[in-house]
């Protein structure tokens, strides 16, 4: 519990900074242990890239568990509740950015560098003297690279699965508005109903993305190697996936406390906290609809 | 007033705790984390010093003298990547964390606990990078901007880049909770535009660590994957281009370069008026010039490329716009000696590193100037110029800062006096020293010597045992820093008043020395006139 001073709420002491600083440092000091790993070598990486990872979520359980009974004791009044908007914006805000770096990487792969590496442009001469047979082209014909990394490969069709997905997400979206609406209303029966459409409308894209994953490994030949084609796909989609999941996760968890009857309906930072990301999320998907998979 | 506003210290209830492990390992409160940002960073300036001492040793002579080529180059690239996320970095973010609440008149900062976690996260990051040392493989020795294919070739990669993602994380949160503290937690009647200068620059400064560290976390993870996981983002083969990793590096990178000089001008701007005893000159014109540097920040980053080959049109729009760069750090430049101009001027210990930081720091301003000339840089490009020139920019640029604010705000820490004689010794040393060290560096540079090698020509041997007998005695100058500091915390027996300068204004001289363990419990009421900006003219 944390103290109201004066005017202001300070929370009170907490051990769980310190635990989350820990794992945290346990899970990549296991994770660049079990990289550098020789082959055919035990190592005890893997072992402690788990315990940090176990150690992580054990941490988030703790620290929001504590979060929520102070919210639930009534200790946020407006001030802090405004302290977590901002602070819930500025973290999506440096999210954005890390897919910015992703995004442009896309860019200048597309606009860039494989065109000159087929020969565009004044003075490029890794065409000339390396690959001058090398037509530049995106997608299965050249994406590759000129020395066809992870060899040939076919592309994911937009219009099949990632529109599928596409609508998913959408549709999430807005059963996620609903639900908000709901609960500004005071209707609980409607607010589960409709976050929870909205998980299951998570979880069933995932579902997909996994499918189109397998597909594209075993059939199509299009894997993380092949080339900047597939390094800009699976990595681009692949961050994405992972922040579908959090997600998911986290409408989960909202569910649940909705379930509870966490929330009322002028207090509620949590699930518009989720509902924010959730949009987030969407947002970037239709990026990658347009950018990675129609164009 | 706001002095009444405040508990003193004696009858405070909530006086700090005597747990040493709850006091610091469990802080919610920002003078401990701020103190806790500034022990650390001091100790990584040491760390990242000694790695320096190392360099200038084997450059003290042409010829391998000391140590192995590998090991100069692990030396170079953990140097900056020391000085800069562990020295530099930190201590702004710890000056913030004890100034910015009490200069906004706030309690804490908005997120405390989260505060805490920002910090500790510095140490295992650093214990991470710095144990690549000892490992077989060795440390990172491509240099800080781990440009590839050269940065992968190592077997510490991925022990760099997840040092540099929990680095990015620590800052990241650092920089929200000060967005959301100067936004939300200001006492009434602090107008933005009535804010002292350094809370207006760590806003802005905390805004460009939004923007750009995901994308140097984006940038090195890019690297991870290339080495571990078989992708092509920069491997031609593939279709990728080594450039590109330049590119994303140098957009996180030249933010990066005002992250670490903005609130260096903060804290100049808060120094220079107390002073000379006149309120800075051109306020306003201060403010948007910082936010115009941090605006032009995102358009000039490939002027660190222009020896790569870039097109002609990029040469160019690169070019004119880090020009563009000069006009308002020049306005900063100008409003600083027009703020001294017919002050009634002092010189302790603080003002003199401001002052020196003002001359100094334009001299690393003019040096860029010339290497933002594109053809001009084809020659100067990574030779010791450009050394010479970084380091003019954050020696005596963010570093005499940062010991500046730590003078200047050290009695309101303490509630001791610092020795104005050593404080005087120290700062005499090092304005020396530090010209003695990177001056003859600019010629070096300017005949031809490149940097990052271990050996270099004969002709170039006078000016690097210069250069290198200066930076042995830069170094050890802060020994003498480190004395003042312990002496002003355990020794010193002159009590600080609690408006410590004559000049100084501003909330934080309204509560005592040292500054009670929570302060502003209830909002202050503010009196224009007790603000350093309280009247400033439309």
């Amino acid at each position: 519990m944390g103290q109201q001073q004066g005017a202001y709420f300070v929370p009170s002491k907490s051990h769980w900074p310190i635990v989350a600083a820990v794992v945290m440092f346990v899970t990549v000091f296991g994770a660049a242990h079990w990289l550098n790993a020789q082959p055919g070598e035990a190592g005890f990486g893997k072992t402690v890239l788990t315990v940090g990872f176990v150690g992580i979520l054990l941490m988030f359980f703790g620290w929001f568990r504590s979060v929520i009974r102070e919210s639930l004791a009534g200790s946020y009044n407006h001030q802090v509740d405004t302290s977590f908007r901002m602070g819930m914006m500025w973290f999506i805000f440096s999210e954005v950015m890390f897919f910015a770096a992703f995004f442009g990487a896309l860019f200048y792969a597309r606009m860039f560098s494989v065109p000159w590496l087929g020969g565009d442009g004044h003075g490029v001469l890794t065409h000339q003297f390396l690959w001058s047979d090398y037509a530049a082209a995106w997608g299965a014909n050249g994406g590759g690279g000129p020395g066809k990394v992870g060899g040939d490969f076919q592309t994911v069709a937009a219009w099949g699965l990632p529109l599928l997905n596409t609508l998913i997400l959408l549709s999430s979206s807005i059963t996620v508005t609903i639900a908000h609406h709901a609960l500004k209303a005071g209707h609980r029966g409607k607010i589960l109903v409709f976050l929870g459409l909205t998980v299951l409308l998570g979880a069933s894209f995932l579902y997909f993305q996994a499918h189109e994953y397998i597909e594209a490994y075993k059939e199509l030949n299009l894997t993380l190697q092949s080339g900047v084609y597939g390094s800009t796909f699976f990595m681009l989609t692949g961050f994405h996936g992972m922040h579908v999941t959090l997600g998911t996760i986290m409408l989960a968890i909202i569910w649940l406390r909705c379930a509870k009857g966490h929330f009322t309906k002028d207090h509620h930072f949590g699930f518009e906290a989720v509902a924010w990301y959730w949009h987030f999320v969407d947002v970037v998907w239709l990026g990658l609809f347009m950018f990675v998979y129609i164009l | 007033m706001a002095h009444a506003a405040t508990h003193d210290h004696h009858d405070d209830h909530h006086g700090a705790p005597s747990n040493f492990f709850t006091r610091w390992f469990m802080s919610t409160n920002h003078k401990d984390i701020g103190t806790l940002y500034l022990v650390f960073s001091l100790l990584m300036f040491f760390i990242g010093g000694s790695f320096a001492m190392v360099i200038r040793a084997e450059l003290f002579k042409p010829g391998l003298q000391l140590v192995q080529p590998y090991f100069f180059n692990e030396m170079t690239t953990m140097h900056a990547l020391v000085m800069i996320f562990g020295a530099v970095m930190p201590a702004f973010v710890g000056l913030g964390n004890w100034m910015i609440p009490l200069m906004i008149g706030a309690p804490d900062m908005a997120l405390p606990r989260m505060n805490n976690l920002s910090f500790w996260i510095l140490p295992f990051a650093f214990a991470l990078l710095l144990s690549t040392l000892f490992l077989p493989g060795g440390g990172p020795a491509g240099g800080w901007t781990m440009y590839p294919p050269l940065s992968l070739q190592g077997d510490s990669v991925a022990y760099v880049v997840f040092a540099v993602h929990l680095m990015g994380i620590s800052s990241i949160m650092g920089a929200i909770n000060i967005i959301a503290t100067i936004l939300n937690m200001r006492a009434p009647g602090m107008d933005l535009l009535k804010m002292p200068v350094f809370v207006w620059s760590w806003l802005i400064t905390a805004f460009l660590l939004i923007a750009v560290m995901p994308v140097l976390a984006g940038a090195v993870t890019m690297l991870l994957t290339d080495k571990y996981f078989g992708t092509s983002f920069f491997n031609a083969a593939g279709g990728g281009d080594p450039v590109l990793f330049q590119h994303i590096f140098w957009f996180f990178g030249h933010p990066e370069v005002y992250i670490m000089i903005l609130p260096a001008f903060g804290l100049v701007s808060e120094i220079i008026p107390t002073f000379a005893r006149k309120p800075i000159f051109g306020y306003k014109a201060m403010v948007y010039a910082i936010a115009s540097i941090a605006f032009l920040s995102f358009i000039v980053w490939a002027h660190h490329m222009f020896a790569v080959g870039l097109p002609l049109g990029g040469e160019i729009f690169f070019m004119y716009a880090t020009m563009l760069i000069a006009v308002p750090t020049g306005v900063k430049v100008f409003n600083w000696v027009s703020t001294m101009w017919g002050g009634s001027m002092t010189f302790e210990t603080p003002m003199l590193f401001a002052v020196a930081f003002v001359i100094l720091f334009t001299i690393g301003g003019f040096s860029g100037l010339m290497l933002a000339l594109a053809p001009a840089d084809f020659q100067y490009h990574d030779s010791y110029f450009v050394v010479a020139h970084f380091h003019y920019v954050l020696v005596t640029g963010a570093i005499f800062a940062i010991i500046a604010g730590s003078y200047y705000w050290l009695p309101k820490w303490t509630g001791h006096m610092y020795s104005e004689f050593w404080g005087k010794v120290h700062f005499w040393n090092s304005v020396v020293w530090v010209n003695v060290l990177f001056f003859p560096q600019h010629f070096l540079g300017l005949a031809g010597m490149p940097r990052r090698i271990p050996d270099y020509n004969v002709a170039f041997a006078n000016f690097n045992m210069i250069s290198s007998i200066g930076g042995f005695l830069f170094g050890a100058s802060q020994l003498i820093y480190v004395g003042v500091i312990i002496h002003a915390v355990w020794f010193s027996k002159k009590k600080a008043p609690d408006r410590v300068w004559e000049g100084a204004k501003g909330l934080e001289w309204t509560v005592p020395s040292p500054a009670p363990h929570h302060t502003f419990e209830l909002p202050p009421v503010i009196h224009d006139d007790e603000l350093a900006h309280g009247h400033v003219e439309d």
